[in-house]
């Protein structure tokens, strides 16, 4: 079935709706094809035959057949409308699978903008052709073969006549949308040129006062109106030019056929009421005509729409279960990883991002990993519950290759505190519930205690039934991050990953999160990731990153002695706290002496 | 569920399973809530109609212009209902009216060649009509959205915190664009199709007025379509695009949740929402596509009424001899030519009626007043020295729940502030009532003496500099970035600064240097490179008085000793406030300002406040107390 392109499996099931319309478009245009009759009848018979009583006849069968014709006409037009609906309900149900499954490689990949420009305008065009292109391509076939078959019927000269102008006029039509489409993409680049100055305005609003920039805003906003305005006149100009020319190249065609006509009227090669009826006809074949540019470009847009949503329908980044796959079950689960050897090179970087790592987690045993930024922390942890995989060594889960359990129950067993907090717009319920949709809201508000969530929860409007998200309630970032913990407690995983949980708090939160986290970590095999040594002192082992390989490892006494990178940091980050220590010594110390 | 599904096939009309149905859903998953922003129409409003008028007033040469030549264009369309009619007469005459051959041929080409001019006035006429309407309809937008832009730029920051960039966005693009049809159609439009409606029936009534009068019956019919049916089916789309951006909503959140959603396994769960609104969507989308499949077939059936009409009465005249077979060829081609006029102007009113929506969000935004505002005497600020003092200052940002509770300080020039407190504490209602950005509703705010209400705003700022937490970079070049705060700064003067602070070397190696492009708002650097360049971009513009929302620890601890040092040379010679964030910066500080619930609680430096053994020392000691229990 090549008419249906690439994305034929989501229209076949519903092809049977298009031929339908098609079959009802073909009567709709078979009963227009009538009115010419009619109108040649009522002229040459009624009134210059002088028939009188056909006038009834003819006069009953007009709107009867306009009746007829209409309901084939909506039929025409629901069926292909909903031909379109229900193969693009299929496309989405498709893209949105194959999203859900696609693995964390694909995203860093593709970028959420680009992704959602496929999914809104690239499914729309596509639609469009399927319910709209291919109903006005049969349309524009059947009018131009049903009118040619009935002018030639009733006249050949003056058929022919009228076809004379056609191919030009499909000429100017194609070229006019040639010449058009460009501009308006220019347009559309203007369009995008003016929101990310008025985005970056109001977003950046505090520095724009700061620095009292309202005027070089406004300066900024002119030159993009302007030119968004100039290229619209553009598109106005080529639409003056063209628009104007199509209409009368239509239009002249009905000048010749008067005045042919009438001479052969006049010379009584042809009845007057022939003519009368080629004026009806004209319009029949120059008005689909007139849409042939509006073709030509659905189905441009929808070729090029289809490679896109291709793409997504068919990258091959899902991570599947391998053959064999064993499920790991709640009661099996300890929560014992272990690394050997693991190297990870990411697709298409230079360089690896983890080399020779190999270390060994007991059930219930903290590890901590450090390291500047882009040394391998995060690729590390990730390689747990296989949202990577690596290519040498293995990553060990209670005494099995992590990829030889199914994916969803070895994710089941790992939890997840990111350091980015993302929420969906949701009652909190829903969030902290996300992993575990059977939890009941007992259940939920226990999480939520240990996670020190539950008394500013309680404080909100509607509580546990906030909604909260991007399209909800603002949290501030501590709050998010509590919800996120007690997201995790809730899941009860036996393995836990808190990547860098207190990087976007103040002080004063970091303090409040670190004890949520003392408490969901009770029990549980814990990597933690940080910046901040306080939280990786009392890690049963310490791993210091430095470009994906092990520098420093060993427990925190030992590191601080090694006196390597770890030691530095130490001696920066608790300078401070040394030096408050001291003073509050001292200030003890005086407070004993004076009592 | 076997059984259900079974009974479910059963059910089914036969026609609709042979033409593939979707079936509704099995499972109801209520999972994630998504806000609609309705866009419903507003009553018609005289007022403001006038009021949107009055943006074509400088425009209106072209618009008269446009519609002189749009009323000649439609003239033609009256006139050849006629010559066809004289030319049917010609051709084929009526008994006893017979002219010789040659004077036949000759008006006939006559006939011909006023047809054809008729074609070619439209032809110019529909050029220039395009032009005149297009330059009408931009000009007038482009200076509404300018207006618009213009009067954000100059509201107060409570505007700006109080709603999303997305829905200030929307009111200068698409609502000002929803517009076009109006401005760029409507007027002319009215004019042309009024006078082309009158003119047809005119000129019907002098030929034959009694057929003209059976004519006219299907005009209130066509006139219903053309406005209510049309109106009901516009309704049901708009709630389809409504559900339509529900569906675009839940696709952003699902890819950008992604992650959560795969380690927490919830796939399935999704999809059996997503089937959900996908299936709703679906089901509104087909009631208002068969609504719309509808609206053609009813024109075409009231049209053929008409001409029905036409046929048996106009047969019955010509019969008794008062009217020519060519006269009823005029008539139905008149009938054929009321839809026109008739739908175009049920359109306008449509339009109408969704323009008063967008209009009215549109003026709601130029309405808004300022609460920050120049005073009508103020005058400029000259070079300060950096004093500053807040006296006796209260402050609440709704009016009910104060931020400030009267606070007084004074700082002289050159000092260094640290401001601390829990969040919500008052530190951030200090900055934003020095800046400026908001006025107290008791106290007053000066600077070297004189009350910042009574200065010139840009004065004012220009000698205040900020840094915020977050970043914030403009597309444009590092260099238009650096330069924001003294756009005619040297390119040498740039390069010091960015040296200064220690943000020359990265940006040097930069593709294109100091000319790289900033994409994405700074997506290309990380948080400490940013904060860098926002150092530098504060230290450039030279304030007297800086404030600064230092960052919080998302840069790792390297990154940290580069941002102290840059934040060492920032401070260096200016009265500086820093709602600080890390115990470094604080010990640093000449006086530490200590908030709780909107006022100061404590006031000193560092080693005084923990002599003091109160508020600080307490906050200092929260934080350590993770290791305080540590075992070793």
């Amino acid at each position: 079935m090549r008419i249906f392109g690439r994305l034929s499996a989501y229209c076949l099931p519903y092809r049977r709706t298009l031929y339908a319309s098609v079959a009802a478009l073909a009567l709709a245009t078979a009963a227009t094809m009538v009115v010419p009759y009619l109108t040649r009848a009522l002229v040459n018979d009624v009134l210059k035959g002088h028939q009188w009583a056909a006038a009834w006849v003819f006069a009953a069968a007009l709107p009867l057949l306009a009746a007829v014709g209409g309901l084939f006409t909506f039929a025409q037009a629901y069926g292909a409308g909903l031909f379109g609906a229900k193969c693009t309900y299929a496309l989405r149900e498709a893209l949105y699978a194959r999203l859900q499954y696609h693995g964390f490689e694909y995203y860093d990949r593709e970028h959420t903008g680009n992704l959602m420009q496929r999914l809104t305008g690239d499914v729309e065009a596509w639609r469009m052709f399927l319910g709209q292109g291919m109903i006005n391509g049969c349309n524009f076939v059947f009018n131009i073969v049903f009118g040619l078959v009935v002018m030639f019927n009733l006249d050949w000269q003056l058929a022919l006549l009228s076809l004379a102008l056609l191919p030009f006029l499909a000429m100017v039509v194609v070229r006019f949308d040639h010449r058009v489409r460009p501009v308006y993409s220019r347009i559309r680049q203007a369009m995008s040129g003016l929101q990310t100055v008025i985005q970056e305005s109001v977003a950046g609003a505090r520095v724009v006062k700061a620095f009292a920039r309202e005027s070089y805003e406004m300066e900024k906003f002119d030159r993009y109106n302007g030119s968004y305005a100039e290229r619209n006149l553009q598109a106005g100009a080529l639409q003056a030019t063209f628009i104007p020319s199509i209409q009368l190249l239509g239009n002249l065609s009905a000048v010749g056929l008067l005045w042919v006509g009438g001479m052969q009227v006049i010379g009584g090669h042809a009845s007057v009421g022939t003519v009368v009826a080629f004026f009806g006809l004209l319009g029949y074949l120059t008005g689909p005509t007139q849409q042939l540019g509006f073709l030509v470009n659905l189905y441009a847009q929808s070729a090029a729409a289809e490679q896109r949503l291709c793409e997504i329908l068919e990258a091959p980044d899902r991570v599947r279960d391998r053959p064999g796959a064993v499920a790991l079950s709640r009661q099996a689960a300890r929560g014992h990883v272990r690394f050997e050897q693991v190297g990870l090179r990411y697709p298409g970087a230079a360089v690896s991002s983890l080399t020779d790592i190999s270390l060994e987690a007991r059930p219930g045993a903290v590890i901590a990993l450090l390291g500047p930024t882009g040394s391998g922390k995060s690729s590390v942890v990730n390689l747990i519950p296989r949202f990577y995989e690596c290519q040498t060594g293995r990553v060990v889960l209670d005494d099995r290759d992590v990829r030889d359990w199914t994916v969803s129950s070895l994710r089941r067993q790992v939890g997840m505190v990111p350091g980015e907090t993302f929420l969906f717009s949701a009652s909190i319920l829903e969030n902290i519930s996300y992993g575990r949709r059977d939890a009941t809201p007992a259940d939920v508000e226990r999480a939520a205690r240990i996670a020190d969530a539950h008394d500013f929860i309680m404080e909100l409007p509607q509580g546990y039934e906030t909604t909260v998200g991007e399209r909800g309630l603002g949290l501030s970032g501590g709050q998010r991050q509590r919800i996120a913990i007690a997201r995790a407690v809730l899941y009860d995983p036996r393995v836990l990953i808190l990547d860098d949980a207190t990087a976007s708090v103040d002080m004063e939160t970091e303090y409040e999160i670190q004890r949520a986290l003392q408490a969901a970590m009770e029990g549980r095999t814990t990597f933690i990731i940080a910046h901040r040594l306080s939280s990786a002192r009392r890690a049963d082992e310490i791993l210091v990153l430095d470009r994906g390989k092990v520098a420093e490892r060993g427990r925190h006494a030992e590191l601080l002695r090694a006196g390597g990178w770890y030691r530095r940091m130490y001696d920066i980050q608790f300078r401070d706290q040394a030096a408050l220590a001291d003073r509050a010594a001292v200030v003890r110390g005086a407070q004993a002496c004076g009592g | 569920m076997a059984g259900e599904a079974l009974t479910e096939t059963r059910r089914r009309p036969p026609l609709a399973e042979w033409l593939g149905e979707i079936r509704p859903p099995a499972t109801d998953v209520e999972r994630f809530h998504y806000r609609d922003d309705e866009d419903i129409d507003q009553p018609f409003n005289m007022a403001q109609l006038r009021r949107l008028m009055g943006y074509t007033a400088p425009y209106r040469g072209v618009a008269g212009l446009a519609t002189l030549v749009t009323v000649l264009a439609t003239a033609t369309q009256l006139v050849r209902p006629i010559l066809l009619g004289l030319a049917v007469n010609v051709v084929a005459p009526p008994h006893g009216h017979a002219l010789p051959l040659d004077r036949r041929l000759a008006l006939l080409d006559r006939y011909t060649l006023l047809y054809l001019a008729s074609y070619l006035v439209n032809w110019v006429g529909g050029v220039a009509q395009t032009r005149l309407t297009t330059r009408l309809g931009q000009a007038v937008l482009q200076d509404l959205r300018r207006d618009l832009y213009r009067h954000i730029q100059g509201l107060s920051l409570n505007f700006f915190d109080s709603r999303s960039v997305g829905s200030v966005l929307v009111r200068v693009t698409n609502d000002v664009n929803a517009l076009n049809d109006l401005f760029t159609n409507g007027i002319v439009s009215l004019l042309t199709n009024v006078f082309l409606l009158a003119g047809i029936v005119v000129v019907m009534l002098l030929l034959r007025w009694d057929l003209a009068l059976a004519c006219f019956a299907v005009l209130p019919v066509l006139g219903v379509i053309s406005t209510g049916v049309r109106r009901s089916i516009r309704r049901a789309w708009q709630v389809v695009r409504a559900r339509l951006t529900r569906i675009n909503a839940h696709l952003n959140e699902a890819i950008q949740g992604i992650r959560i959603t795969q380690a927490f396994v919830q796939e399935e769960e999704n999809r059996n929402f997503f089937t959900q609104i996908n299936f709703r969507y679906f089901s509104t989308w087909r009631g208002a596509q068969a609504a719309s499949s509808l609206f053609a077939p009813l024109v075409t059936v009231t049209g053929a009424v008409g001409t029905a009409v036409v046929f048996v009465y106009g047969a019955a005249l010509d019969r008794s001899g008062v009217l020519t077979a060519g006269a009823v060829v005029t008539f139905i081609q008149y009938v054929a030519l009321f839809w026109s006029p008739v739908s175009q102007l049920g359109m306008l009113y449509n339009s109408l009626l969704q323009a008063m929506a967008s209009s009215e969000r549109i003026f709601q935004f130029l309405d808004f007043r300022p609460v920050v505002t120049e005073q009508a005497d103020a005058s400029d600020l000259s070079a300060i020295q950096g004093r500053v003092a807040f006296e006796g200052v209260r402050f609440s940002y709704d009016g009910v729940r104060p931020a400030l509770d009267g606070v007084s300080f004074s700082v002289e020039p050159g000092q260094t502030i640290a401001l601390v407190g829990h969040t919500g504490a008052g530190k951030t209602s200090v900055v934003n009532l020095l800046t400026r950005f908001y006025d107290p509703q008791e106290g007053c705010v000066r600077v070297d003496g004189r009350d910042v209400r009574s200065v010139a705003l840009a004065s004012l700022r220009r000698q205040v500099g900020v840094v915020l937490q977050d970043t914030v970079l403009f597309s444009g070049s590092v260099r238009d970035n650096l330069r924001y705060g003294r756009l005619e700064a040297g390119d040498a003067e740039v390069e010091a600064a960015a040296r200064a602070v220690g943000a020359h070397d990265f940006v040097e190696r930069l593709p294109q240097g100091y000319d790289t492009e900033v994409q994405e708002r700074g997506s290309r650097f990380s948080v400490g490179q940013r904060q860098l360049l926002s150092f530098a971009r504060a230290l450039l513009a030279d304030p007297r008085i800086l404030v600064l929302d230092e960052a919080t620890s998302n840069i790792d601890t390297e990154a940290e000793r580069v941002i102290q040092l840059a934040l060492g040379r920032l401070l260096e010679g200016r009265t500086a406030f820093v709602v600080a964030h890390r115990l470094s910066t604080i010990r640093q500080a000449d006086r530490i300002l200590v908030f709780a619930h909107g006022r100061i609680v404590e006031s000193g430096n560092h080693e005084q406040l923990l002599d003091q053994d109160g508020v600080y020392a307490d906050l200092l000691r929260a934080q350590f107390r993770v290791l305080e229990r540590d075992p070793d």
